[in-house]
C-alpha cells in the first residue's frame, strides 16, 4: 500500500476518533433540554462529559492538522470551499468550550441559563453541518481548474446534504442518550434509556435511509459492508436498550458512527474531493498528496504516538468510570453574581 | 479594502486574541505544578490553597486559549489557501506533530487534573499537572518551529513540477536556527507574563489581607510572591539574552526587518542606535532621528561595537527589486519601529515589580504599603502588552513576505501575502471578520471580570483543606471534589 493511501486511512481514523468520541459530547449538550430539566440534572449531564471533552475535541485539530500535513491541497480547497459552514462551526465550538468551563463560576440562574444556551446551540450547529459537510463532500462540488470551490451555500443545502446533517444531528443524539445512559444513575439514567428507545426509531430510519442513499449514488461493492453494520448497529440499540444493556448499545451506536464514517471514506476513494464541474478537476489522493518524504516522516510520528494517546485516555476514562447520579453533584461553589443595580 | 487587507486584519486580530491567553497558560502551568509539589513534599496546606487559587484562575483562563486556538488551525485553509498549497508540504507536518503530541497531552491531563483531586492518588495527581506543563511547552516548540520557516525556510526544496515548497528533513525544520531562538525568547516571555501575574496579585493581596484581615492572607502570599518574583528575574535574563540572540540573527537573515525596526534607512558602517525617531509618512524621506547612541547597533548586530555595515531600507529596496522583480518590499516603518520599541520598554513593568517587590518582602517582612499594592496591579497588564508587540514586530516585520526568501537557503522558496490569500470575494471575509472579532471581544470581557472577580475574591473557604483520598470505586453516592 502506498503511504498516500495510508494517509487517507489515517485521517478516516482520525475523524472517526473526533465523530466517536464528540458524537456523544454533542448528544449530551443537545438533549439538555430534554433530559435536563433542572440545574442539578444538566449538571450531572455536564460531568459526564467533564473530564473528556477536551480531549475528545483534540481529535478534531489533530485531523485538521493531518489534513494539512498529507494533502494540503485537499486542507486548502475544502476549508476555503466550506467557507461558511466552517465559521459556524468554529464559532460554535468557541463558544460551547468556555460555556462548558466558565458555568459554573457563577452561582447565579441567568448566567447558568445563557450557559446552558451555548453548550446547546454549540452542540447542535456542529452535530448538524459536520453532517452536511461530509455529505457534500462525497456528493462532489463545484471545483475548478485552479482548485477552486465555486459552489455556494445553497449549493450545499442539496437534499441529499441536508438528510445527512439531519443524520449525524440524530445518531449524536442517540449516541449521547445511550453514553448518558451508560454513565448516570437514577432518574437521569431512566429518562436517557426512555429517550434513546424514543430516538433509536427515527434514527433507524434516517441514518438508514442516509447510508441506503450514499451505497447507491456513490458507494462500492465492499461498502454495503459498512451499511449492513450501520444499519444492524442501529436496530440492535433500539432492542439493546429496552433490555437495560447500556453497554453494549453503547458499543452499538459506536459501531454506527464508525461504520457510517468507513461508508463515506469508502465511497470517497479514491478520490478526496471529486468536482460536480468535471472529473478531471477531482482531488485524488494521487494528485493532492505531500512528497513521500513528508508523509513517511508522518507516519513514523503517528505510529509512534497514536497508541499512545489512546492508552491514555482510554486510562482516563477508565479513572472516571464511575455512574453518577444527582446525589453525586456537589454544592454550586461559584461566586455570587454582582449585582449592579 | 480588499479581501486580502481583510485577511491580514483577520489573522491578525484572531492571533493576538489568542497570544493574550496563551503565555498566561504556558508560564502558569508549571507555576502551579511547582505549588502543588510543595505541597505535597512539604504538606504545608497553605501551598495547597495557593494551588487551587492560582489553578481557578488558571482554568478560567485556559478555557479561552483552547477556544481561540481552534480557529487558528483552519484559517491558514479558509483565508490563506494558496500558502496553504505551497507550504502545506512542510509546514503541515509541526503543525500536526503539535496535535498529535502536545494538544492531546495538556487536554487529556487537564481533564484528570482538574476532576482528579481526591480520585486519584496524590503523586499521580501531581504527575498530571506537570504532564499539561510539559504539554504546552511543546505545543509551543512545534508552533514556533512552524512559524519560524516562514521567517526563515530551511530543511525544504522547491518541487518546480508541482510549483511548491517540499520537506527533504524534519530535523532541519525542527532545529532551523530561528526557532531555537524564538522558542526560548517566547517561553521567557510567557514565564514573564505568568511570573509578573501571580506576583501582581500575590503582591496586591499582601498589602491588602493586612488591612482587612488578621494577616494570615496576606503571609500566604509571600513565599509564592517572592518565588514569581524570582521567575521574573531569571525570564527577564533570559528574555534580554534570547532576545539579543534573535536580534542577530535577524540583522543576517532578516535585515528589512531590523532596518525598519530601527528606521535605518540608508547603509551605513556603524550607524547610530536610535532611540527616538519620528516620521510623518511612514517612509524613509520623512524620518528624523532626534536621540541616537553610538554603537550600540554595531553590537545588536553583530556583537562589536565599530566596523559593521549595516544595510538600510533604501538599499535593500533596491537590491529586492533588483532580485526578485518589480514590488515594495518595505514592511511599514511605523509599525515595526514601535513595537520593537514597545516591547524592550513594557518588560519594565515586570522588572520593577520584581524589584520593588523583593525589597519590600526582604527578611520576613510582608509589605503594607498602599504605593505597592497600586504597583502590582498595574504591572500585571504590562507582559502581555510587551508580547502583542514581540509578535506585531515580528510578524509585521516580514510584509510583504508570508515566507521570507531565505538568503542562504532555496531563493524559490519565497511568497508574498498577495499570493497566499484565498481568492474569496472581500464580503466573505468581512463577515468572519466582523463576527470574530465581536465574538473574541465579548469573551474578553467575561474572561477579564471572572479573572478580576475570582482574584478580589481570593483563597475561598472551600478550599481551605485538600480532599482525603477516595479509592472507593462502589457506585454509592459520594459528592464529586470538583463538577462543573
Amino acid at each position: 500500500m502506498e503511504l498516500a493511501q495510508v494517509w487517507f486511512v489515517l485521517v478516516g481514523v482520525l475523524f472517526t476518533g473526533y465523530f466517536v468520541l464528540e458524537g456523544f459530547d454533542f448528544g449530551v449538550g443537545m438533549l439538555f433540554p430534554v433530559l435536563g430539566r433542572t440545574d442539578k440534572r444538566r449538571r450531572v449531564l455536564l460531568n459526564t462529559i467533564g473530564p473528556v471533552w477536551d480531549g475528545n475535541e483534540v481529535w478534531l485539530l489533530t485531523a485538521g492538522g493531518a489534513l494539512f500535513a498529507a494533502f494540503p491541497d485537499w486542507y486548502a480547497t475544502m476549508f476555503s470551499g466550506f467557507y461558511l459552514p466552517l465559521l459556524l462551526v468554529l464559532i460554535a465550538l468557541i463558544v460551547r468550550v468556555v460555556a462548558i468551563e466558565w458555568r459554573g463560576k457563577i452561582d447565579d440562574a441567568r448566567w447558568r441559563s445563557r450557559c446552558d444556551a451555548a453548550i446547546m446551540v454549540g452542540s447542535w450547529v456542529p452535530a448538524v453541518l459536520w453532517g452536511v459537510a461530509f455529505a457534500n463532500l462525497v456528493r462532489g462540488v463545484a471545483i475548478n481548474g485552479d482548485r477552486q470551490v465555486t459552489s455556494n451555500l445553497f449549493d450545499m443545502l442539496n437534499p441529499y446534504a441536508l438528510v445527512g446533517g439531519v443524520t449525524t444531528a440524530l445518531v449524536f443524539a442517540l449516541h449521547g442518550a445511550v453514553f448518558i445512559a451508560l454513565k448516570t444513575s437514577g432518574e437521569v439514567r431512566d429518562d436517557a434509556v426512555l429517550l434513546a428507545q424514543r430516538l433509536a426509531l427515527p434514527a433507524v430510519g434516517i441514518a438508514g435511509a442516509f447510508v441506503v442513499w450514499t451505497q447507491f449514488e456513490y458507494g462500492k461493492a465492499w461498502t454495503w459492508l459498512a451499511v449492513a453494520a450501520a444499519a444492524g448497529a442501529l436496530i440492535g440499540v433500539a432492542t439493546l436498550t429496552r433490555a437495560g444493556r447500556e453497554g453494549w448499545a453503547f458499543v452499538l451506536t459506536t459501531v454506527a458512527v464508525i461504520s457510517t464514517v468507513v461508508l463515506l471514506f469508502g465511497s470517497l476513494y479514491p478520490n478526496l474531493m471529486p468536482s460536480t464541474t468535471d472529473a478531471a478537476y477531482n482531488l485524488t489522493i494521487q494528485n493532492s498528496s505531500s512528497s513521500d518524504y513528508t508523509l513517511k516522516v508522518m507516519t513514523w510520528a503517528a505510529a509512534f504516538m497514536t497508541p499512545v494517546v489512546v492508552m491514555y485516555q482510554a486510562w482516563t476514562y477508565w479513572v472516571f468510570r464511575k455512574r453518577i447520579s444527582t446525589d453525586h453533584i456537589p454544592p454550586s461553589i461559584g461566586l455570587a453574581p454582582e449585582r449592579t443595580q | 479594502m480588499d479581501a486580502l487587507d481583510i485577511s491580514r486584519w483577520q489573522f491578525g486580530i484572531t492571533t493576538v486574541y489568542h497570544f493574550i491567553f496563551v503565555p498566561l497558560t504556558i508560564g502558569l502551568a508549571p507555576l502551579i505544578a511547582v505549588m502543588q509539589t510543595v505541597w505535597v513534599v512539604t504538606g504545608n496546606d497553605q501551598w495547597y490553597r495557593l494551588t487551587k487559587f492560582f489553578g481557578k484562575l488558571f482554568l478560567i483562563n485556559f478555557a479561552l486559549g483552547v477556544a481561540t486556538g481552534i480557529v487558528q488551525e483552519f484559517q491558514f485553509g479558509m483565508n490563506w489557501s494558496e500558502y496553504s498549497r505551497f507550504v502545506g508540504d512542510v509546514f503541515g507536518a509541526p503543525l500536526a506533530l503539535e496535535g498529535l503530541v502536545a494538544f492531546f497531552l495538556e487536554s487529556t491531563f487537564l481533564g484528570l487534573w482538574i476532576f482528579g483531586w481526591g480520585r486519584l492518588p496524590k503523586l499521580v495527581h501531581l504527575a498530571t499537572i506537570w504532564l499539561v506543563a510539559i504539554g504546552v511547552n511543546a505545543s509551543a516548540y512545534f508552533i514556533i518551529a512552524a512559524n519560524s520557516f516562514m521567517q526563515h525556510p530551511v530543511g525544504a526544496r522547491f518541487n518546480p513540477e508541482t510549483g511548491r515548497a517540499e520537506l527533504t528533513s524534519i530535523w532541519e525544520l525542527l532545529t532551523n536556527n530561528t526557532a531555537l531562538a524564538a522558542f526560548p525568547h517566547a517561553v521567557a516571555g510567557a514565564f514573564l507574563t505568568a511570573g509578573t501575574f501571580v506576583a501582581g496579585v500575590a503582591g496586591w493581596w499582601m498589602v491588602r489581607g493586612l488591612k482587612h484581615e488578621d494577616g494570615d492572607g496576606a503571609r500566604m502570599f509571600r513565599p509564592v510572591a517572592r518565588l514569581a518574583m524570582g521567575v521574573i528575574i531569571v525570564s527577564g535574563a533570559a528574555l534580554v539574552y534570547t532576545g539579543d540572540v534573535q536580534g542577530k540573527l535577524m540583522f543576517e537573515q532578516q535585515p528589512m526587518k531590523m532596518a525598519s525596526a530601527e528606521s535605518l534607512c540608508h547603509s551605513a558602517t556603524d550607524p547610530d542606535f536610535s532611540v527616538l525617531t519620528v516620521g510623518t509618512h511612514n517612509n524613509c524621506d520623512s524620518v528624523v532621528h532626534l536621540i541616537e547612541v553610538p554603537g550600540v547597533l554595531s553590537f545588536l548586530a553583530k556583537g562589536q561595537f565599530t566596523g559593521v555595515d549595516l544595510k538600510g531600507v533604501v538599499d535593500l529596496q533596491e537590491e529586492y527589486v533588483e532580485k526578485y522583480g518589480p514590488g515594495d518590499y518595505r514592511p511599514n516603518l511605523f509599525v515595526t519601529y514601535w513595537a520593537f520599541r514597545m516591547m524592550i520598554t513594557l518588560a519594565a513593568g515586570s522588572a520593577l515589580l520584581a524589584l520593588a517587590g523583593l525589597w519590600v518582602t526582604r527578611g520576613g517582612r510582608v509589605p503594607h504599603q498602599r504605593w505597592f499594592g497600586w504597583l502590582s496591579l498595574a504591572a500585571i497588564p504590562t507582559p502581555f502588552l510587551a508580547n502583542s508587540a514581540g509578535w506585531v514586530f515580528t510578524e509585521m516585520g516580514r510584509q510583504p513576505w508570508v515566507v521570507a526568501p531565505n538568503p542562504t537557503g532555496v531563493d524559490q522558496i519565497r511568497l508574498t501575502v498577495s499570493q497566499g490569500v484565498s481568492d474569496h470575494p472581500a464580503s466573505t471575509v468581512v463577515i468572519s471578520l466582523v463576527v470574530f472579532t465581536l465574538v473574541y471581544a465579548g469573551l474578553a470581557l467575561v474572561w477579564f471580570n471572572l479573572i478580576r472577580r475570582y482574584v478580589v475574591a481570593g483563597p475561598l473557604e472551600h478550599d481551605t483543606h485538600p480532599h482525603a483520598h477516595d479509592d472507593d470505586d462502589s457506585d454509592a453516592p459520594k459528592q464529586l471534589s470538583f463538577a462543573y
